[in-house]
């Protein structure tokens, strides 16, 4: 007796289950999964959050609009799942997005997570977005699924090193980096931009992620006398950095990638970080076309600023939904070569994508610190 | 040649802290025959502590001098470390004291991952920014950039070494301490109470270590969980390359370190026509060691250590 009731209930949690995955809601509309991943614990995750705010915003605004796609009336639910930053947990949680009958995913946050992840989401057939995976290897895996809404690190370290030489000036120039994957893969790529816009590169010097000192190859670089320091790597070493090259007597310019335009740079670099360049991809978010907008709207349902990428969020979860209304089917095969032809006017510009998935014309935006902040400076790319 | 001047400063300063932090090592290794791995987190601790009391400080008493910070700072971090010291030693060493040799080694490890975590809980995983409280000064040097903080690193370092050698070789109690190093069981016979030496060596090594951490933490303005790790190896591998169990050794072996380093980064690649790297530095110094124990096992300095064991 006592068997057959539990089997009972155990058939109908099943059942419930089921249900659950692909069920209806109360008013009858069908009920699509979007997936998103960040890392939602861990020494980021206030980046990760505030990337599932983001794209959270687009599903509830999407959702206000009591959209019909192919006569029958849609209500989108996001999916998240934590990744950890890490590589291995991102595979897995990106297998258990796609055993949820998701129809796209938007995520991840960081490349490292991105990368092993998109094999898998490609396997799959499911549409993915990056917010904010800048590496390379990304979209040139020939993944007809990987996309991003971000301008990658080929693209930001062609526009740094255009600026180096045609804007700041500078010929005889210096690169150090942190051999890491973003490190290096920036570095090469503003070597040859540096080549290409008649630069010369005096020397290529290396460091790693657990230094702090960097005096002797500062001092070598300093007997070439450098126009510019170019920095590929992080703001924990260059903030330290920064200090030595003022303590060496160094006069040369400092440039770095986004990785460094952060606060914690300020902190650790105090007073000598004074004069520093470092980019990042896109607008600042005031000059973006919905910015200013978009972050009263965050803040009233949030209670709590913008981190970094929410905007990239939102706009990549509403790229996707376009695509579906535009393909009139939420089936990721149907509506993926939509996605690929997107043409989307969002908060952070304009969206479109190249026959790689990479962002058309994406935007990198310079800034200096001056009086102890960032100074917007201008933005290079975009227009297209 | 003011390149050089300047690859042969960095390296005296890069070298005295590790020379510090190798004495640590050394006196242990001396009188213990034990490698104590969990000594470069406590340059870590020391760090930290220093850190914790300046901030501290600065936000309750921004008027007070920064000579009276520093040596309240100082203090407290010479404390801790001491008092830390003394606990890792009585309560994880001493009780395998005749355990076999792999025992107590990897209990050191052990506890080196222990502090490190422990530190990362307290202190969180994010580098700390070290607040400047003296005005940095630049100064030129046989055509190199010195900065006030760098010729005090070399001061200090080189008080406190010379203050150790004249308690190891002119005080009574360094004479307990070679004593004990000689032969626990003997120096036990002539009422020397080994387990005091022991535990008073292992404080002078920690406070050694607190002082490196604060000169560190002072040079680079940063600190954090992790930095202990990576320079306890190096203080390692210094005190081996200049004779381990050997005073003198640890000094000269720290000193050259320090050199390797900032001339092998500075001039490998101009050496090999740019086939090698600056990121060959650490492999660098790691290939001078290697080629010195070939032809000298016992390190520089360390002839005694061999007989003895």
């Amino acid at each position: 007796m006592i068997l057959k009731r539990s089997l009972a209930i155990v058939v109908a949690a099943m059942v419930v289950a089921g249900c659950g995955a692909e069920s209806e809601t109360s008013d009858g509309k069908q009920i699509i999964n979007i997936g998103h991943v960040g890392p939602l614990t861990g020494p980021i995750s206030h980046l990760g959050k505030d990337n599932e705010r983001g794209a959270g915003l687009a599903v509830d605004e999407a959702n206000e609009l009591d959209l019909v796609i192919d006569g029958i009336p849609i209500q989108f639910r996001l999916l998240s799942e934590d990744d950890e930053a890490n590589p291995q947990k991102a595979t897995v949680v990106a297998q258990k997005l796609v055993d949820s009958n998701i129809v796209g995913v938007v995520g991840h946050l960081n490349s490292g997570t991105t990368i092993p992840a998109s094999t898998i989401y490609f396997n799959s057939g499911i549409p993915q977005v990056s917010p904010s995976a800048t590496a390379i290897t990304y979209t040139h895996q020939d993944y007809q699924t990987a996309h991003r809404v971000m301008a990658n690190d080929e693209q930001q370290g062609k526009v740094l090193g255009d600026y180096a030489v045609k804007t700041l000036g500078a010929m005889g120039i210096a690169i150090i980096d942190d051999r890491s994957a973003y490190g290096k893969g920036l570095a090469d790529e503003f070597e040859s931009a540096i080549k290409d816009a008649g630069g010369k590169i005096l020397t290529r010097e290396f460091t790693d992620i657990t230094k702090t000192d960097f005096t002797a190859i500062l001092t070598k670089i300093k007997g070439l006398n450098p126009d510019l320091i170019f920095y590929g790597g992080m703001d924990s070493q260059a903030g330290p950095m920064m200090k030595q090259i003022k303590n060496l007597g160094l006069t040369s310019l400092f440039l770095a990638g986004d990785g460094v335009q952060t606060t914690q740079f300020m902190v650790l670099a105090g007073a000598e970080g004074e004069g520093a360049y470092a980019s990042s991809p896109g607008l600042p978010l005031d000059q973006m076309a919905g910015g200013k907008e978009f972050r009263e709207k965050f803040k009233q349902i949030y209670r709590e600023d913008i981190q970094l990428y929410a905007p990239y969020a939102y706009d990549a979860t509403f790229v996707m939904i376009n695509a579906m209304m535009r393909a009139n089917s939420t089936d990721p095969a149907i509506y993926l070569p939509f996605l690929r032809n997107t043409d989307f006017p969002g908060v952070t510009g304009r969206i479109r994508f190249d026959e790689r998935g990479d962002l058309r014309g994406g935007s990198i935006s310079l800034y200096q610190v001056v009086e102890g902040k960032w100074q917007y400076v201008e933005t290079i790319g975009g227009a297209d | 040649m003011d390149i050089f001047a300047q690859q042969v400063l960095n390296g005296l300063v890069l070298g005295s802290v590790y020379a510090l932090v190798a004495l640590g090592y050394t006196m242990v290794y001396g009188i213990l025959g034990l490698i104590n791995f969990a000594h470069g987190e406590v340059v870590m601790i020391g760090a930290m502590i220093a850190l914790a009391v300046v901030s501290a400080l600065l936000s309750v008493f921004p008027e007070m001098s920064p000579f009276l910070m520093i040596a309240l700072a100082g203090t407290a971090a010479i404390l801790v470390c001491m008092s830390l010291a003394f606990f890792i030693e009585r309560l994880a060493y001493r009780p395998l004291r005749n355990a076999p040799r792999l025992a107590p080694l990897i209990t050191a490890i052990g506890i080196s991952i222990l502090l490190q975590n422990i530190a990362m809980i307290i202190w969180g995983r994010k580098y700390k920014t070290v607040p400047q409280i003296f005005p940095t000064e630049t100064f030129e040097l046989f055509g190199a950039n010195i900065t006030s903080v760098q010729i005090f690193i070399i001061t200090v370092s080189a008080l406190l070494m010379a203050g150790l050698l004249v308690i190891v070789h002119f005080t009574k109690l360094g004479r307990a301490m070679r004593a004990t190093s000689e032969s626990q069981r003997v120096a036990g016979l002539m009422g020397i109470n080994v387990n005091k030496i022991i535990s008073v060596t292992f404080m002078i090594g920690a406070g050694l270590a607190a002082v490196a951490g604060i000169l560190i933490a002072g040079n680079y303005s940063v600190a954090h969980y992790s930095m202990g790790f990576m320079l306890g190896l190096k203080a390692f591998t210094a005190a081996v390359l200049g004779g381990i169990g050997n005073l003198g050794g640890a000094v000269l072996g720290g000193l050259l370190l320090g050199l390797i380093e900032s001339i092998g980064a500075g001039y490998i690649g101009d050496l090999t026509g740019g086939f090698l790297g600056s990121h060959y530095q650490d492999v660098f110094a790691f290939v001078v060691l290697i080629v010195v124990l070939v032809f000298r096992p016992t390190g520089i300095m360390g002839e005694r250590v061999s007989e003895r064991a």
